[in-house]
């Protein structure tokens, strides 16, 4: 039985459909309720819907055997996981971005507003360049616009929130797209079944 | 004492202990704290940064210590022989997944000295034994950073490269393996090589056999034949089907050059052994000698195959201020000889029983 931690939401359902594709169905996932685990017994799979920021940590404790996750997610928390497989979906940027009228003279402190503390200082550090990171959980696009912060760093997908909020996107930090992660403890015992998951799955890309 | 009382790790100690004893190695217990400068030296040898410290009263800046290989090799001499300890300690560090510091209880061993492919076998197989003392369903995963060091020495394209790919070959990702290659600009020939380090895990003689070609020569064929010669070794003993090559083993390898090895056990999500050859950590501290070793994390194995407890106590003696001492007194010593565990109590409600005595209201 491979354990899957899936995210909530739309890309999640994306990926479901793809394994179901690879042969993984599980046809309970699609009935209208709010379970949270489905099972598949016949075809030896078991899902669970996570919230996407959480797939790491289950995957990181061993909870579920594999799991799809952002690259931001990744490289925010770093978890001690084996990322064997770039979904090529979900594709997004961390990028900057501030005021369309902004710009860095580099004299002062930079203020950052962002979800992503560690990616933020990491750009930065290696810019070596000064930040005062703010640390938010939602609506970052306000930060530059009430004067909170100089910058954002957050994920940009087609740019419409920032736009509609006259912002732009000024640096671009890395690129973002869908992972298909392991534990890595699972990985020695489970590690034909997981090999044989990869590889129907990047069949399918 | 019986075996019964002991917590799970408890009892996994002092198997482990008992098994480290029978190959000669003794026990060493160390002292709970230890001068700041030697982990500060050190500071990339240690697993995180966090250290705990604190002013002796002599206002030196002591700490409580984050590891036990440091504090064993700091008072060795060199020369000929070996020292061959075992301990059973606690360490305090940052955990990775809290951040926070966490006491962590550990039991290892390390061989110290005039180190020879016997002792070097004697290590990963004792780790084995080690793993297999917890669980029949374990896994132990080799590496030869020898191999991976010589590779990166070839490609030559400096530390940032090096520190980046290290992490993507423990990650086992061979796309971004790929894409780091292509932005360092690394030919097309030495990224087929770093493709292969981290595709080439599983039983010992596939995975080797699919790593031949990148060791052709060199310090790269050095290394190669010394993990040959130990798979040689270790083929022959009881453990032969638990044992993988595995590269997304890493340690850092200002310390570590030669083999490293990391134990799993079917059911607990992360690694609870990890251990190499850190000669290199030797140099570093002016020393001559070579060294091997590896810890047990016991606080991981705590929960694992430990049967949850139905009730705290046999028999719960229920009394109350009318109830006369003697006679409670003397119920209590009967079923204590009788061999239950017994707590004397004003109510029921404070702990899980299997039986009750009854004493309140001034019955006998």
């Amino acid at each position: 039985m491979i354990n899957i931690a899936l995210p909530k939401g739309r890309l999640g359902e994306k990926i479901y459909l793809a394994f179901e594709k690879a042969g993984y169905e599980c046809p309970s996932i699609k009935e209208n309720n709010r379970k949270l685990i489905f099972e598949n017994a016949e075809k030896g799979v078991r899902y669970f819907w996570v919230k996407p920021s959480d797939v790491s940590i289950y995957v990181e404790r061993g909870v579920a055997d594999v799991g799809v996750c952002g690259k931001d997610i990744l490289a925010e928390y770093s978890p001690d996981v084996y990322e064997l497989l770039d979904l090529k979906t979900g594709i997004c940027k961390m990028a900057v971005a501030a005021k369309k009228d902004w710009y860095d003279d580099g004299q002062t402190t930079l203020k950052v507003a962002t979800k992503f503390v560690n990616c933020a200082k990491a750009y930065y550090a290696s810019k070596c360049r000064d930040i005062d990171v703010i640390k938010l959980n939602g609506s970052i696009e306000i930060a530059p616009i009430l004067g909170l912060s100089d910058v954002i760093v957050d994920i940009v997908e087609t740019g419409t929130t920032l736009k509609e909020n006259d912002l732009e996107v000024k640096e671009t930090i890395f690129p973002i797209s869908a992972r298909l992660i392991a534990n890595k403890a699972s990985f020695k015992f489970k590690t034909s079944e997981i090999e044989t998951l990869e590889a129907k799955v990047k069949s399918l890309l | 004492m019986s075996q019964t009382m002991l917590k799970q790790e408890e009892k996994i100690a002092l198997a482990l202990r008992s098994l480290y004893a029978k190959y000669g190695y003794i026990s060493y217990k160390m002292s709970k704290f230890e001068e700041y400068d030697l982990y500060v030296e050190n500071k990339d040898f240690l697993v995180g940064d966090g250290v705990i410290t604190f002013n002796d009263t002599n206002g030196k800046l002591l700490a409580l210590k984050p590891d036990v290989t440091l504090s064993i090799l700091k008072n060795g001499v060199d020369g000929e022989g070996k020292r061959k300890v075992c301990y059973n300690e606690n360490v305090y560090r940052i955990s990775d997944k809290t951040k926070q510091f966490k006491e962590i209880v550990q039991v290892g061993l390390e061989c110290v000295g005039d180190i020879d492919e016997y002792d070097v076998f004697e290590t990963v197989y004792l780790a084995a034994g080690s793993l297999a003392t917890v669980s029949s369903a374990f896994v132990l995963d080799i590496s030869h950073l020898g191999i991976v060091s010589a590779v990166l020495n070839e490609i030559g394209c400096g530390e940032l490269f090096s520190r980046e790919i290290m992490r993507k070959i423990a990650e086992k990702n061979l796309h971004e393996t790929e894409s780091l290659c292509e932005k360092y600009g690394v030919s097309k020939e030495n990224t087929q090589k770093l493709l292969t380090i981290v595709s080439a895990y599983g039983a010992p003689e596939t995975a080797l056999e699919k790593l031949a070609p990148v060791c052709k020569d060199g310090d790269a064929k050095k290394a190669y034949d010394s993990l040959l010669a130990l798979w040689d070794l270790l083929k022959a003993t009881e453990y032969a089907d638990n044992i993988r090559v595995d590269f997304s083993v890493v340690n850092d390898m200002n310390y570590y050059d030669d083999i490293v090895f990391k134990g799993f056990v079917d059911g607990i999500g992360e690694g609870v052994l990890s251990g190499g050859r850190y000669d290199k950590l030797l140099a570093k501290m002016g020393r001559s000698s070579g060294g091997i070793g590896f810890a047990v994390y016991l606080d991981i194995l705590e929960s694992f195959g430990a049967q949850k407890r139905e009730t705290d106590v046999d028999t719960l003696v229920l009394y109350d201020d009318s109830t006369d001492k003697a006679s409670l007194i003397k119920t209590v010593q009967a079923l204590v000889n009788d061999g239950a565990s017994v707590s004397a109590q004003k109510t029921k409600n404070a702990l899980r029983y299997r039986n009750i005595v009854d004493l309140t209201g001034g019955k006998v």
